[in-house]
């Protein structure tokens, strides 16, 4: 808890939604459950969080469809668009709300992905953020061209010089660099756009295509939660949405980052922390747990708790009852039967000790575990209780704020704006209106230092003497 | 009299490099949604067939084949997919065709952005592949280099493309294997079987294991197949290569004809290589010519404005495709002739905008009306439909159901 919360002003919270992405947790067996695919339900969602004035809406992303036991695996809402395009759709039919787009750092080169995402700001007017995945597998690499794959070791060096060279090929072009000038005949400075970046990545130089964009820099976003992930977060996002999902753990994360800050000259409000939460509403809280319950179960039917099983134990348990006791052998710790996602790759062996322990403690069937483990939303109550409780984790600073991810598209969002959002509002942690156009603006991030030197390198920052309080001091 | 195809190639303020200096020109707004969403409109005000959108992985330049320093003329682009796609929820009739670069980029990205399209205009997405010409643009990729090509090559088309040969063989590689992701989810795919709790029918997709000479993709695609089934692949050829590259690839052609006999003599050659190259999915080439128009409704006051465009540009504005200045009735009389070739349409690049795309749709348009030769409604929802293109079948089809 912090020294004084009486003293301090609230914090704001910072609401963002995701479109359900590849996993189990979307219902698509649900009536109401529509396209995963079609542009009307993006538009639906985006909408929806924009008349909830949301941060941004977010996309996620995955560039090989899993393979469950050697094939690809037909349980899960699977298919999904390239995310900036629909995001760039999505421009058209919103005015507020920003535009984040995961874009994988291993499979793509800072050219193209700057030139992009400098795109999307310049079309949605400065709404544009990019959450960097460092997916690295020869998996995935079997899709591109440059094949093969890195070393784990390397994702990260490759995303920090991934993300450095893109902000040189942004900061090519200074602000007013477009001139424009009719009569005097002038469209451009004469540099505008040189640039060089050279690192153990990439070794790239010539002129970058496009003018620079409303935001300067586009948010950037981070996901991974390894020391090196939260270290890149530390040195270089503007948002992390790695998931914890309780109180304490979240305290425990969210000093943690913060506290990596400082060494890279840099406070504590420079970094939002918004992991990324599911969430089941009810009129009563016996009628909201009962709703989380009736969730849990589309989300894990018996076949879907069986593959969570198999992909932790690394081996095939079509031989047992999804409603049964757990299987009595013991997992494969280095087999991998489930390709494409990272869900259990650390610490394996050490889950299904807990899995046991808990499904012997409680007398769990294998699906009641895989819905304890796997399938039971984040926040489950009343909207007055969800609302105190999403305020709870901001105020004590578990988190500045969330992600909401519906298990319904496109409707899913419907409940969470009309009826948990007003409360945030009248409690005065959330705003009435956009105040600024620009994601930045809703983010309370300051604008990226405006480049000195054409095409230069970025001026390493000077670390900042921060006071021992600094953490306790963050307000909006 | 069956109608003619009508497109327009969008650019910055227009094609003429001193166009962003004219009156009605908002330079200060080409990098804005609005800039673009006006011109599309007005274009689906026409009832066009569809609009294209230029781009490069490298800043605009006088040469064809190096960088210059100009500053006079418009430097930037936008992505021209994401543009595009901005532009999907603004229109709903009117095709969209971005550029891409195919010697730089991912064709599973390729792939997946032009689907995504297609998936957000409800079928009106189309695409131009085009590999990168100017050795300096690999530089910003750092991963490989690509020919520079000296003055001399740059004076004749053929050699540009013998020089460029294997950029030319490797595209034919991205489009096989951009149409192979896009048949890599069969229609029906999505099966939201309750009682056996599938979401797919995994039977109906399908690796595409596409191994060219110079890159390998897996597959399938990430995104399900779009509602065109192809998207409309359309390339600009000014060559024997190009021409190859659209005969086995292609749904779409354009060439930059300089008379009606020129347009028969390309004509030609385009048959000669369709009919070297199996085209065993696809139907008959369409084919399009390409010219830059300057359209005033006075006769010689085109002439004039492009004469004085020239003089603020410090050359006489030259192009790959025939130069037309004259009345919306002169370039009529122009386009019916040159169609007797066996042209199905022609894409207008306008010298200046908006001026000369207002004159295309008030003016070039109500003028092949009376003359019976251009639709006065839209028929169809898709661009394959405009076109009056079959939805393809998807090669993966039958296999899928053994
Ligand atoms: C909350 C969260 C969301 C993620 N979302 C994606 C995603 O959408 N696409 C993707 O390719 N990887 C995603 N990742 C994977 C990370 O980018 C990263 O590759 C992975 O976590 C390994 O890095 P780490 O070791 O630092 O955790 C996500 C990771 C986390 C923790």
């Amino acid at each position: 808890m912090p020294d004084h919360p009486s003293r301090r002003p609230p914090k704001r919270v910072h609401l963002a939604a995701q479109l359900p992405s590849v996993q189990h947790t979307t219902v698509w067996s649900d009536p109401r459950s529509g396209s995963q695919i079609a542009f009307d339900s993006f538009e639906r969602l985006a909408r929806t969080a924009e008349r909830g004035k949301f941060d941004f809406f977010f996309l996620s992303e995955g560039l090989r469809l899993r393979e469950h036991k050697g094939r690809l695996h037909d349980l899960d809402v699977v298919g999904r668009p390239e995310s900036l395009t629909v995001l760039s759709a999505l421009s058209a039919v919103t005015s507020r709300i920003g535009l984040a787009a995961t874009v994988n750092s291993t499979f793509n080169e800072p050219y193209e992905v700057a030139r992009r995402l400098a795109t999307l700001d310049h079309l949605s007017g400065g709404r544009a953020a990019w959450n960097v995945v460092t997916s690295w597998d020869a998996f995935t690499g079997e899709n591109f061209r440059r094949g093969g794959f890195l070393d784990e070791a390397d994702r990260y060096t490759r995303a920090a010089e991934f993300l450095h060279a893109a902000r040189a090929l942004w900061d090519s072009w200074r602000p007013g660099d477009v001139r424009a000038d009719a009569a005097g005949g002038t469209f451009t400075r004469a540099d505008a756009g040189r640039f060089s970046y050279r690192g153990r990545h990439f070794d790239i130089a010539g002129r970058f295509a496009t003018p620079r964009p409303p935001q300067g820099h586009p948010v950037v976003i981070q996901a991974g939660d390894s020391p090196q992930g939260r270290e890149f977060a530390a040195a270089d996002a503007d948002v992390i949405f790695s998931r914890h999902s309780d109180l304490a753990g979240g305290r425990a994360f969210y000093r943690d980052v913060k506290g990596r800050l400082a060494k890279y000259g840099r406070t504590p409000d420079e970094l939002k922390i918004i992991p990324s939460v599911t969430y089941a509403l009810g009129d009563t809280p016996a009628e909201a747990a009962e709703h989380a319950a009736e969730i849990a179960r589309a989300q894990v039917g018996p076949q879907t708790a069986l593959m969570l099983l198999e992909a932790l134990w690394g081996r095939d348990l079509s031989g047992y009852d999804p409603d049964g006791p757990l299987p009595d052998v013991e997992p494969l710790p280095d087999a991998v039967v489930t390709r494409g996602h990272t869900q259990f790759r650390a610490g394996r062996a050490e889950t299904v000790r807990r899995w046991r322990e808990s499904a012997e403690a409680r007398g769990l069937s294998i699906r009641e575990l895989a819905i304890e483990f796997a399938g039971r939303p984040d926040f489950v109550g009343t909207p007055r209780q969800v609302a105190d409780a999403i305020n709870e984790f901001v105020q004590t600073d578990a988190a500045d704020g969330f992600i909401f991810v519906p298990h319904l598209t496109p409707g899913g969002l419907d409940d969470l704006v009309d009826r948990v959002v007003p409360l945030l509002q009248e409690m005065g942690v959330h705003r009435a209106d956009y105040t600024g156009p620009t994601l930045r603006d809703h983010l309370g991030l300051n604008a990226p230092r405006e480049p000195r030197e054409p095409g230069g390198p970025r001026e390493p920052r000077e670390p900042r003497v921060l006071r021992a309080d600094s953490l306790q001091e963050e307000t909006p | 009299m069956t109608h003619l195809h009508l497109a327009v190639a969008l650019d910055g303020a227009g094609w003429h490099p001193a166009a962003w200096r004219e009156p009605d020109a908002r330079p200060e707004e080409l990098f804005t949604a609005r800039h673009w969403a006006g011109l599309v409109r007005e274009a689906e005000r026409g009832l066009l067939d569809f609009v294209t959108f230029e781009d490069a992985l490298g800043l605009q330049s006088a040469a064809f084949h190096r960088p210059d320093t100009r500053t006079d003329q418009v430097r930037g682009r936008l992505d021209a997919v994401l543009l595009a796609a901005a532009l999907a929820p603004l229109t709903s009739h009117i095709g969209l065709v971005p550029t891409t670069n195919v010697t730089h980029t991912e064709p599973f990205h390729l792939a997946t952005g032009i689907a995504s399209l297609d998936h957000a205009s409800l079928g009106r997405a189309g695409w131009r592949p085009q590999i990168t010409s100017r050795a300096a643009d690999a530089a910003h990729f750092g991963r490989r280099t690509t020919p520079q090509l000296t003055d001399a090559d740059v004076l004749d088309s053929e050699l540009i493309a013998a020089r460029l040969r294997e950029l030319f063989d490797e595209a034919h590689e991205v489009v096989e294997a951009v149409r192979r992701l896009w048949d890599s989810w069969e229609d029906d795919a999505e099966i939201r079987d309750a009682a056996t709790g599938r979401f797919i029918d995994r039977d109906r997709l399908h690796h595409v294991d596409f191994a060219g000479a110079h890159f390998a993709v897996r597959g399938p695609s990430i995104t399900p197949r779009p509602p065109q089934g192809q998207p409309l692949v359309t390339v600009l050829a000014h060559a024997s290569t190009p021409y190859e590259l659209a005969a086995a690839g292609a749904d779409l052609v354009y060439l930059t004809p300089h008379s009606r006999a020129d347009a028969t003599a390309r004509l030609d050659a385009l048959a000669a290589a369709t009919a070297a190259r199996p085209r065993p999915l696809l139907r008959p080439l369409k084919v399009f010519a390409d010219l830059v128009v300057f359209l005033d409704d006075r006769p010689g006051r085109a002439a004039a404005r492009k004469r004085r465009l020239d003089d603020l540009d410090g050359a006489a504005y030259t192009s790959d495709a025939e130069v037309f200045t004259g009345t919306p009735g002169e370039l009529a009389d122009l386009l019916l002739d040159w169609r007797e070739a066996g042209l199905d349409g022609y894409r207008l690049r306008p010298g200046a905008l908006p001026h000369d795309l207002t004159a295309i749709t008030t003016g070039l348009v109500p003028e092949l009306r009376r003359r019976a030769a251009f639709r006065t409604a839209y028929t169809a929802d898709t661009l394959r439909g405009l076109l009056h293109l079959p939805r393809p079948a998807n090669r993966y089809a039958s296999a899928g159901r053994r």
